[in-house]
């Protein structure tokens, strides 16, 4: 896919256009259900644990947004979850702060280390995070003996679960950190260099604009998020478990194309990633509750069926966007 | 690993016998061979015919017939994340006509063409509506083990048929049946990319898809191919797992197998852009990785650490192939 520059100017165009139409939809959906469902929708357990699960997934999507828009993808984020929510879990009795350190610090230690190999030593990001995720996750498995890591009962604890204007911590961290980055992407150099390099990282170098620094910052980012999804989750829970994380790195892939950043690298957006991700979530949301209501008998193997149904429908739109490219060249 | 780590001096080193080359094409083997060595050494039984047949190459066969269709895929330029998703599902497709009492001709035959048709569904996705094929596949690596989760109930039951015995079991020429699919798949596919045009046109699509469609190949057919094949072969796998487990497991059945296989693909030699294909290659990688873990496990290290192993025997097979890259 080489697109020259005006394509990806129509290619934005659309692309803008899809992310509003899932904003649109997301709008859309939830008003349903708030009308078909009434308060309950809203009540109790059903709303924190869609916010939780937010919370996680919508931290790797971040750094994955960044690291598409590169060009590139990280496929350990997953492992990373794993290992830092267990090795800030087994910080945790030193205290909240050191916990949340140590989990941001492995998982920015790992995120460096895909940075050093896919940046500096050249290599395909798709097998060096895939090795990552096999070494990682043995690592964090290693670390916590194969058992569950129980996050001590401490400041940490209840930390994600505190409740600031009828939202959890977590989510207001989640919201905080989307709006930097919304704002680092379109008005700081780094912002602009990442898409440049995502658009052509030739030509970007022939400006003198340092394109390994780039990319290094965004797989270290990567880590350093999923790192720290991995501290916010054993304080949601109160534990990490052995399974933590598999697969999750697909999710947020997800996430990032509903969003209208393409996998190509050179356009996207944050704040379609947040959108997609909330679509998928809610629509998953009204799933259980359909169930739990008994309207409809769908076992929860259907969710994973549904979740590559809808991604079908999503990028079968955006080959709308695909012709609009060939059109124009 | 201390070897594989000492390598890169030599490297730059002794440039002028064109060492990269060497190490791209004899690499994974070079490592296989030590682990051998290693194993007739220091592992009991290791050299005992029915371990080598009935436990080491039995447990690698499936993988490696997975990573051929793989390598197939990759040559085109692309990529299939639901493999382990379809060997899922034709397993499970198959399992559940067998327990309804359908009889194995049709049910058996069933499982392969699920994995054609998913094949097919992923080749259309890439090659017609021009989706990425890491999230054409994404779909199906999703919902293909969704459904064949769907289609068990989630249930695993055992599958008591003579012929689901026979796969996980039987013996034909003192092989057993994964091995001899195995042998009788790569000569297959070594004959039709060797000795027909289909393999030159693979190689051309996957280097160059523009020049290659200039020339007048129909890319998109053969891209289309290379997955309708990658598909049928992982059905066949599903078929081959069923026998394997003699029950349905939609949760367990091909996990991780994509993963595996790109894996092997990867420390073979070859590059995920495309445009090189070797099968011979493929499979000494997949029973490279499997062996080190193998071996490992053997030695009484824990499994945690045997990946541990896997991932970085990945990275350092695939930073020295840079280098052999970048010589070319």
């Amino acid at each position: 896919m080489s697109a020259a520059t005006a394509d990806v100017a129509t290619v934005g165009h659309r692309l803008a256009l899809q992310r509003r139409g899932t904003v649109a939809v997301l709008v859309l959906v939830v008003l349903l259900a708030s009308l078909r469902y009434g308060d309950a929708f809203y009540s109790g357990i059903n709303l924190t644990s869609y916010f939780d699960d937010a919370v996680k997934y919508s931290l790797i999507a971040l750094g994955m947004t960044f690291v598409i828009m590169t060009g590139g993808i990280d496929l350990s984020v997953g492992s990373v979850i794993l290992l830092a929510g267990v090795a800030g879990g087994l910080a945790s009795p030193y205290g909240a702060v050191v916990a949340v350190l140590v989990g941001v610090g492995t998982g920015a230690a790992v995120g460096a280390v895909n940075g050093l190999l896919i940046a500096h030593s050249r290599l395909e990001p798709f097998v060096v995070t895939l090795a990552t995720l096999l070494w990682a996750r043995g690592l964090g498995l290693q670390l916590a003996d194969t058992q569950t890591v129980v996050y001590g009962s401490g400041a940490l604890q209840s930390l994600a679960r505190d409740k600031i204007f009828g939202l959890t911590t977590g989510f207001w961290l989640m919201l905080l950190l989307f709006a930097i980055a919304a704002v680092a992407l379109k008005y700081t150099a780094w912002g602009r260099t990442v898409l440049a390099v995502g658009d052509s990282e030739e030509s970007t170098s022939l400006l003198g604009v340092p394109t390994r620094m780039t990319k290094f910052s965004v797989y270290l980012l990567s880590g350093a998020l999923a790192g720290l999804a991995g501290v916010v989750l054993g304080s949601q829970t109160g534990s990490v478990s052995m399974d933590t994380g598999v697969g999750w790195e697909l999710i947020a892939v997800a996430a990032v194309v509903v969003g209208g950043t393409l996998l190509t690298g050179g356009v996207g957006s944050i704040g379609g990633t947040l959108a997609g991700l909330l679509l998928l979530q809610v629509i998953f949301t009204i799933i259980n509750f359909e169930n739990g209501r008994g309207g409809i008998e769908i076992n929860s193997y259907w969710q994973n069926v549904v979740r590559g149904a809808f991604l079908l429908v999503v990028v079968l739109l955006q080959t709308g966007v695909g012709r609009g490219r060939r059109k124009a060249s | 690993m201390t070897d594989l780590a000492t390598r890169p001096a030599e490297v730059s080193a002794l440039r002028r016998i064109d060492w990269p080359t060497m190490i791209r094409r004899y690499g994974a083997a070079a490592v296989l061979a030590l682990l051998v060595i290693f194993n007739i050494i220091f592992t009991e039984n290791f050299l005992d015919l029915r371990n080598i047949l009935f436990v080491q190459l039995r447990q690698a066969a499936p993988t490696a017939i997975v990573a051929l269709g793989m390598a197939l895929v990759i040559a085109t330029g692309g990529i299939d994340l639901s493999v382990g998703a379809v060997v899922a599902l034709s397993g499970q497709v198959t399992a559940v006509f067998l327990l309804d009492g359908v009889p194995p001709l049709v049910a058996l035959p069933i499982g392969i063409l699920v994995g054609l048709a998913a094949g097919l569904f992923n080749g259309t996705l890439v090659s017609r509506f021009g989706i990425q094929p890491m999230i054409a596949t994404l779909v199906l690596f999703t919902a293909g083990r969704g459904l064949a989760q769907v289609v068990t109930g989630g249930r695993i039951q055992t599958v008591n048929e003579p012929i689901v015995e026979f796969l996980g079991l039987g013996v034909i020429a003192g092989l057993p049946i994964s091995v001899f699919s195995l042998i009788v798949i790569t000569i297959a596919i070594i004959g039709v990319t060797r000795f027909t045009p289909a393999g030159t046109k693979l190689l051309a699509v996957g280097g160059n898809e523009r020049a290659a469609g200039l020339v007048g190949i129909r890319t998109k057919w053969v891209k289309t191919m290379a997955y309708v094949v990658a598909g049928g072969l992982a059905g066949y796998v599903g078929l081959l797992e069923l026998g394997r487990i003699q029950a349905s497991d939609a949760t367990n059945a091909g996990l991780n197998m994509e993963l595996d296989a790109i894996a092997a693909v990867a420390v073979a030699g070859t590059t995920l852009a495309g445009g090189t294909f070797s099968p011979g290659r493929t499979i000494i990688g997949v029973l490279m990785l499997r062996l080190l873990q193998n071996t490992l496990v053997a030695h009484g290290i824990p499994r945690e650490v045997a990946q541990i192993a896997q991932g970085l025997i990945i990275v350092a097979a695939i930073y020295l192939l840079r280098r052999s890259r970048d010589a070319r």
